[in-house]
């Protein structure tokens, strides 16, 4: 047992950054724990991505039609890990779960950091929301973590490559069927992956002024959050909401726009690397959060900032 | 037989057995949301928490109330794993409408979402329910695993998390709306028995009403004993080093007119944060 298996993810025939960013953490957890890094890639012809994996340091991929607890097993059974990461998706979150209690090892979830330890992988992940901190050491072999997105740089690629293995695995009478999958409305990229976000509170006060907090982020390239209050008064749909009850999101830049800064809220974006606040309310506990804060009326403020930033990043 | 048929009642509508629907909730009590953390001695310091039932499991609840209204009988069974203060909770679900629950005690055992799970489906097999709601995850170790550890030991599907939920007019399988990334929507079709692990906007969880709280009180509950459903399984994570997260935000004002500030603040993320 040695290496780290990562579960890789792709989109519209592209790999996600968050499974670079796997990758790259990888490749240096490796150099630790001995053994070589190897990667799960889920889908039909999925090859050309696995090219790109052997750029990041992949050395092999194991290609298997279907993501099912079945195959990641198989793929264990293949690559004899002594460490298996994926991205803490629903996706990846779910076939861990399922995997390791398959296999009775430990599954840490969710973590931001990961190092090794007397040969053994730790996991620093956050628990109550976001308010504790906890080191995890998950048992048994392969010890499992799920990772959250921009917890780690993406790699520069280089030129290595990766050897494809097919796996072929029964076909799981798994009980459940996808029967259709209901595309996005349009605009709606993944909060949880999103390196910039900028959010609306209650104070937004209709769903049609939400276009100031649209138009900041389309000039940003930034996804659109919101709090709960927000959400619940119906001016956006639940995809958006941040929080306990929303998305957890992790980007390296948050701008909170009329947002109080309630405890449920900051459980979602907590890690962000910075935080802006506008608030027309000077005690806003949203403040005590903030890297940077403005006290002001949204109104007033977001289109001003949506103008110099376009004026600027046009430069 | 294929796999967790054991575990099925005869559901079709000739049967009329849709009336004995019998619905497992697993239930976990959390410290409330807004509570403050505080770490003693290495370990989350829980003297002075305040307990709520976990919020996804209310979701939970209110699934498993309204199949059950919908099939026109049957019986709604909330399991909890935890402490005897976890009756507290129980009883609240009880007076929602639940019929009656059981607690495995954890008194004096260290638990992890692998040893939790073995405990949960241990009781569970023995009640052979049709189908069983979780949350999605619970709000104090946020491991989003013990529902699906639960399928996983009674060898039957899990969804998780689903958004809606509908059951068939064969009531033999469930049709369920999953969120994956981006605002995508999986919809599944599951085979019952199954677990279901419950996300906001589900539904609207009811309150309890008088009556349904002067009812809880005779409701039943069973207690089992951890230990003995554990039969000597142990925990799988070993955790250390609890820490209240770093502070470190800047905290920097910005003042001026919404110009000024706004010239400021992009000028101030680009060459100090570095971000933009
Ligand atoms: C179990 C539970 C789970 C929850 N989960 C979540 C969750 O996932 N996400 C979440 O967000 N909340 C969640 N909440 C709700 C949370 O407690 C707050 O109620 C919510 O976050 C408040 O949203 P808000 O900040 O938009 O609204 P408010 O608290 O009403 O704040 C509005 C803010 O806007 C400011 N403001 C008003 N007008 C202007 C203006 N013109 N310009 C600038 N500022 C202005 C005000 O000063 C105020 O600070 C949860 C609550 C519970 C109990
Ligand atoms: N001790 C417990 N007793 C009953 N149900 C639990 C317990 N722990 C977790 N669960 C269920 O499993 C779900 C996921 O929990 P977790 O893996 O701890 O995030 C919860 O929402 C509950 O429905």
């Amino acid at each position: 047992m040695s290496g780290v298996l990562i579960v890789a993810e792709h989109d519209a025939g592209k790999l996600k950054r968050s499974s670079l960013e796997l990758a790259g953490k990888a490749s240096a957890l490796v150099s630790e724990l001995k053994g070589d890094v190897s990667a799960l890639l889920v889908g039909e012809n999925v090859a050309p991505l696995a090219s790109e994996l052997g750029k990041v340091g992949v050395k092999r991929v194991y290609c298997s039609p279907q993501g099912s607890a079945n195959a990641l097993a198989e793929a264990i059974k293949q690559a004899q890990p002594s460490v298996v990461l994926a991205t803490a998706s629903s996706f990846g979150k779910d076939l861990l779960a399922r995997t390791a209690m398959r296999l009775g090892v430990g599954l840490a979830t969710d973590c931001t950091d990961l190092t090794v330890e007397a040969g053994k992988l730790k996991a620093r992940r956050p628990i109550f929301a976001g308010k504790a901190l906890v080191d995890v050491v998950p048992g048994g072999v392969p010890q499992m973590a799920t990772v959250r997105p921009n917890s780690f740089p993406p790699p520069q690629a280089g030129s290595g490559t990766a050897e494809v293995v097919t796996l072929t695995v029964g076909s799981e009478a798994s009980g459940t069927q996808v029967k259709e999958v209901k595309q996005a409305e349009a605009g709606v990229v993944d909060l949880a992956e999103a390196d910039r976000i900028v959010s609306g509170g209650r104070s937004l006060a209709s769903a049609d002024n939400f276009k100031i907090v649209r138009e900041l982020a389309g000039v940003l390239g930034a996804s659109v959050g919101a709090s709960r209050a927000a959400v619940d008064a119906g001016y956006i749909s639940h995809d958006h909401q941040v929080g306990q009850t929303g998305k957890t999101v992790n980007p390296s830049l948050y701008i909170a726009c009329g947002i109080s800064g309630a405890i449920q809220h900051l459980a979602g974006m907590r890690t962000a690397k910075v935080v802006v606040a506008i608030n027309k309310d000077a005690e806003a506990p949203i403040f005590q959060k903030a890297d940077y804060g403005i006290v002001g009326d949204l109104f007033e403020i977001l289109p001003a900032l949506t103008d110099e930033f376009r004026k600027v990043l046009k430069e | 037989m294929s796999r967790g048929d054991r575990f099925l009642l005869d559901l079709s509508p000739e049967g009329g057995d849709e009336k004995n629907m019998k619905i497992g909730v697993l239930l976990k009590q959390v410290p409330d949301t807004a509570t403050k953390v505080k770490i003693v001695n290495d370990a989350i310091d829980e003297s002075e928490v305040k307990w709520v039932i976990n919020p996804y499991d209310e979701y939970a609840v209110e699934a498993a109330l309204r199949l059950k209204e919908k099939a026109g009988g049957g019986e709604v069974v909330i399991v909890t794993a935890g402490p005897a203060r976890a009756v507290e909770t129980m009883r609240q679900v009880l007076a929602m409408g639940a019929d009656r629950g059981i607690r495995i005690d954890t008194a004096g055992l260290t638990l992890d979402p692998y040893t939790t799970a073995v405990m949960l489906a241990a009781a569970c097999k023995d009640e052979q329910f049709n189908i069983i709601f979780a949350g999605k995850q619970a709000v104090d170790d946020d491991c989003a695993q013990v529902h699906i550890g639960v399928a996983e030991f009674l060898q039957i599907p899990h969804v998780s998390p689903i958004e809606k939920f509908e059951l068939n007019a064969d009531l033999t399988q469930a049709v369920v709306e999953r969120p994956v990334s981006g605002g995508v929507k999986e919809v599944i079709e599951v085979k019952l028995p199954a677990v279901f692990g419950c996300e906001k906007g589900l539904n609207e969880p009811r309150y309890a009403s008088l009556p349904g709280i002067m009812k809880a009180k005779s409701k039943p509950m069973k207690e089992l004993s951890g230990r003995d459903l554990l039969q000597g399984k142990t925990p799988l994570l070993a955790q250390s080093q609890y820490a209240l997260p770093p502070e470190g935000r800047k905290g920097k004002m910005i003042s001026g007119t919404a110009h000024e500030a706004a010239k400021e603040l992009v000028r101030l993320l680009r060459e100090e944060a570095k971000v933009v």
